[in-house]
């Protein structure tokens, strides 16, 4: 399949990179390679690697590129794995001056999968990783079944996005000691002793048999506190894969499938900042070293049509790349720090300029340590929210539709915010595996404002329930009051609570 | 070459055919397919292929847009176009649903399989031919679009060698006149098994709209589960109330007449029809009748039961009479139709309540495969 690289790109990929090395920007080897619009189809269904588990959901999404292909409605130009070598695709159907614009892109896409810090615990090594996926996966289905372990992956696709995307930057210590405190904690210290100050009263005001109706009630209270897990977890997939009675190639597929959702998650975690880094460096690289002239309106139009906005979607390209332009011109300006904002003056602000020339260095810093969340806190300004004519909307239960609901800055930010936080998922949490003292699964969702859609939380407590094996229960909100969705192996029960739980 | 992907694509196909089959049932019941024909691509709505996970609904929401606006103006598409939904709200079970194209063809074949229909043996002796043309000879004479330039190259070719004016360091091959050849066809004759669907329906006071609707329904996947076993098929449309005439298909299904029923009038005609145009040794032929089953005298029901025993029954492949449940109706016809011809290879009765009877009733139709 692979189609060896012509000799006019491969000029292009060295002078592409020779001027991305010497603007600064730090990448692996890059590897290319020029598919048809079929080939590069299957390899996006495939999420971007050539060999994945085989599953129909691949096909689906195979059917929906082809489909939209051949209608012209969309056509993929480039596809990039984080990967060392990085892998890069090319569509053969591009224009030279679309390779060109693709390779600056992609060489910052490369740049910062090396470089940001959400990339550190990634495995460089996914293809292969990927491959031996897929291969294992083939033998169970050999010899298992393709029906009972596609069956499996179906469910285990169900919770693959219930993972705490944090879990690889935590240094597990302090865990340990927390444990022992708790033992500590059910000891005799605690049991009531009636006050007396005559030594010789104690066994009188404090007789044994009270002191043992202490003990035994403070060894009641204590086994009500055993719960199981101790501290609810977002790990859902960790704690199925720990806890659910699997057997062995069923954990082993659950750990594989948990291993590839944590390599894409800080893919999630930074999609503005990396297509919004990859859109200022190919826009910089093609306009000072690249581009022809004659490449001019090409350039232009393309260039346009990614960076278009919506009034119903943020455009990630768009908005990451006007961010990293304002925090280059602030900080070429020195407009930034204590000085700059507690000056009352607007108009002294819009002239700040300290030339401090030290832009550049700002963003390359920025890259290597936000994410997406902490990236649009520190730097989303009210200057710049005005300034990109920033709104906010939600959905009006009256008038049936969609309505702009505010301008306002801090309503904005928020609303922005809130849809990133935890890869724009729920926040979900196993608080009780022992519901009930029945061994069910309790989850409680963290409730922030968004209700969650009910078809598919029953849908995903049925999937859930075939894993555990016993019933599933999951704590939420809906139309502002608190509800428990269960499943019970046959029917779903919704219960709405007084209070919560 | 063919792709890893094309496996998993294969399997997708089978997993949505295999929902389309479930929701089978509901399918049949829409009318909106019955504009289609053939290879017709429709649009069905499957239910929950996408794999669930706990997320957001797409409703309550909303998010972050860019562009002019004030607070309160409506922003202009649905943000949740992606989903493909009705705007409306619709039933829970509506929602999350993929859209996929079948083919008319498809569609009933899976409706063959699932409701066990068996492959229908066309009768009679395939006398009518068709003449067909096809490329299969080779002339030396021919329109040029027609050249066939392998043949052509081969004849040069042997004429320069056998004549010793090709030269293997330069091989240039000219054809002249007498190298040239043509792509030329011949007519074939092909046997063909003709059908012939004649239906007719009540239209007296009694049938309402739902009721032709149901008609219009069941007719049209008969229909179609027909045409995939003849090459050639006619329809023929009667109307009666207490007199019956031909009509097209479009007044077929929208007339609405009144006034009294004499079903006799309908079979009459019928019995003329077949026996002017489609002499029974060469035409496969279905009747079907459709009724609320009130006819207007005893006397005329026992006319009825007359015709079709001597002048229907004998030519045609099987005679159906599907009986829809009307207010005003009696249902009497059916009872009687069963009670004097129920020991009749070839006729078939069913009775359909409602939409959901649809199904059903195509079964006991064409379940004899006759």
């Amino acid at each position: 399949m692979p189609h060896q690289l012509s000799p006019e790109l491969r000029q292009l990929q060295e002078k592409v990179e020779k001027a991305a090395r010497d603007a600064g920007l730090d990448f692996f080897t890059t590897i290319y390679e020029v598919l048809d619009f079929d080939e590069i189809n299957m390899v996006a269904s495939y999420t971007g690697f050539p060999v994945r588990y085989p599953h129909w959901k691949w096909g689906m999404e195979y059917e929906r590129l082809s489909k939209s292909f051949e209608y012209g409605l969309s056509r993929i130009y480039e596809l990039v794995i984080n990967n060392n070598p990085c892998y890069a695709y090319l569509l053969d159907s591009n224009s030279f001056v679309d390779q060109k614009l693709v390779m600056c892109h992609v060489t910052a896409h490369n740049d910062f999968f090396k470089n940001n810090f959400a990339f550190q615990h990634s495995n460089r090594r996914m293809i292969d990783e990927m491959a031996n996926h897929a291969s294992r996966i083939r033998r169970y289905m050999d010899w298992y079944g393709v029906e009972k372990v596609e069956g499996f992956i179906d469910s285990v696709l169900s919770i693959d996005n219930l993972i705490d995307c944090h879990t690889p930057y935590i240094v597990p210590s302090s865990q340990k000691e927390s444990d022992e405190d708790d033992e500590k904690g059910s000891g005799d210290a605690k049991i009531g002793r009636l006050k007396t100050n005559r030594e010789y009263m104690d066994r009188f005001v404090n007789p044994e048999e009270f002191l043992e109706a202490q003990r035994v009630e403070n060894q009641k209270k204590a086994q009500e506190q055993k719960k199981f897990p101790k501290e609810p977890t977002r790990d859902v997939m960790a704690f199925i894969l720990m806890h659910a009675p699997l057997s062995r190639w069923q954990k082993d597929v659950l750990e594989m499938l948990k291993d590839e959702a944590h390599y894409f998650a800080p893919q999630a975690m930074t999609k503005i900042m990396n297509e919004g880094w990859a859109s200022y460096w190919h826009s910089r690289l093609m306009t000072h070293n690249i581009m022809e002239p004659n490449d001019v309106i090409d350039f232009a139009d393309r260039h346009a049509s990614v960076m278009a906005t919506s009034r119903t979607q943020l455009n990630p390209y768009k908005l990451g790349l006007e961010l990293y332009r304002d925090i280059e011109e602030r900080w070429n300006k020195g407009q930034f720090g204590l000085e700059y904002d507690q000056c009352d003056d607007m108009a002294a602000k819009a002239s700040w300029d300290k030339k401090l020339g030290l832009g550049r260095q700002k963003i390359f810093d920025v890259r290597k340590i936000y994410n997406d969340v902490t990236f649009i806190d520190e730097f989303f300004t009210l200057e710049f929210c005005k300034r990109q004519g920033f709104f906010s909307y939600g959905y009006d239960r009256k008038k049936q539709e969609f309505l702009i609901d505010s301008l306002e800055f801090i309503k904005v930010k928020k609303k922005l915010l809130n849809s990133l936080t935890n890869l724009s998922h729920p926040l979900i949490s196993i608080v009780d595996a022992n519901f009930e003292n029945r061994s069910e699964l309790l989850l409680e969702h963290f409730f922030e404002g968004v209700e969650l859609d009910p078809v598919y939380t029953k849908e995903t407590l049925r999937n859930l329930f075939k894993l555990w094996t016993r019933p599933t229960h999951l704590l939420t909100t809906f139309e502002e009051r608190p509800m428990m969705v269960s499943f019970d192996g046959e029917n779903y029960k919704e219960k709405m609570l007084s209070r919560q739980l | 070459m063919s792709l890893r992907i094309h496996n998993d694509h294969n399997r997708f196909k089978d997993i949505v055919r295999g929902r389309i089959k479930q929701n089978l049932k509901d399918y049949i019941k829409k009318g909106e397919f019955i504009s289609k024909q053939g290879n017709d691509k429709i649009t069905v709505p499957v239910p929950r292929v996408e794999l669930p996970q706990f997320r957001y609904g797409s409703r309550s929401q909303g998010g972050v847009g860019q562009g002019d606006g004030k607070v309160g103006d409506p922003i202009s598409a649905s943000p949740d176009q992606d989903a493909g939904q009705a705007s409306e709200a619709g039933s829970e079970s509506a929602e999350h649903s993929l859209d996929v194209e079948v083919s008319l063809e498809e569609l009933a074949q899976m409706l063959g399989e699932e409701l066990e229909l068996p492959r229908i043996e066309p009768k009679g002796s395939r006398r009518i031919k068709n003449q067909k043309l096809k490329y299969n000879g080779v002339h030396t004479v021919g329109p040029e679009a027609l050249r066939h330039f392998k043949r052509t190259f081969r004849n040069a070719l042997k004429r320069q060698i056998s004549t010793g004016t090709y030269d293997p360091k330069n091989p240039t091959v000219i054809p002249v006149r007498e190298d040239l050849r043509y792509r030329s066809f011949k007519s074939v004759e092909k046997p063909e098994s003709n059908a012939v669907i004649i239906y007719m329906m009540d239209v007296s006071g009694s049938m309402g709209e739902e009721q032709k609707e149901l008609v219009r329904i069941e007719s049209f996947w008969i229909d179609t589960w027909l045409r995939r076993h003849y090459d050639g098929i006619e329809s023929r449309y009667i109307i009666h109330d207490a007199m019956a005439k031909e009509v097209d298909r479009d007044t077929f299904f929208h007339t609405r007449e009144s006034g009294g029923t004499m079903i006799s009038s309908a079979y009459r005609l019928c019995a003329d029809i077949i026996a002017k145009d489609y002499p029974s040794q060469d035409w496969n032929i279905y009747p079907f009748h459709f009724s609320d089953g009130d006819n207007w005298s005893v006397d005329d029901t026992r006319l009825c039961i007359g015709i079709l025993r001597e002048q229907v029954l004998p030519h045609v492949n099987q005679f159906s009479y599907g009986q829809v449940e009307s207010p005003y109706g009696s249902g009497q016809f059916i009872k009687d139709l069963r009670d004097s011809l129920k020991s009749h290879q070839a006729i078939a009765l069913s009775e359909i309540k409602d939409k959901d009877g649809i199904y059903g009733s195509i079964k006991e139709f064409l379940g004899s495969g006759r």
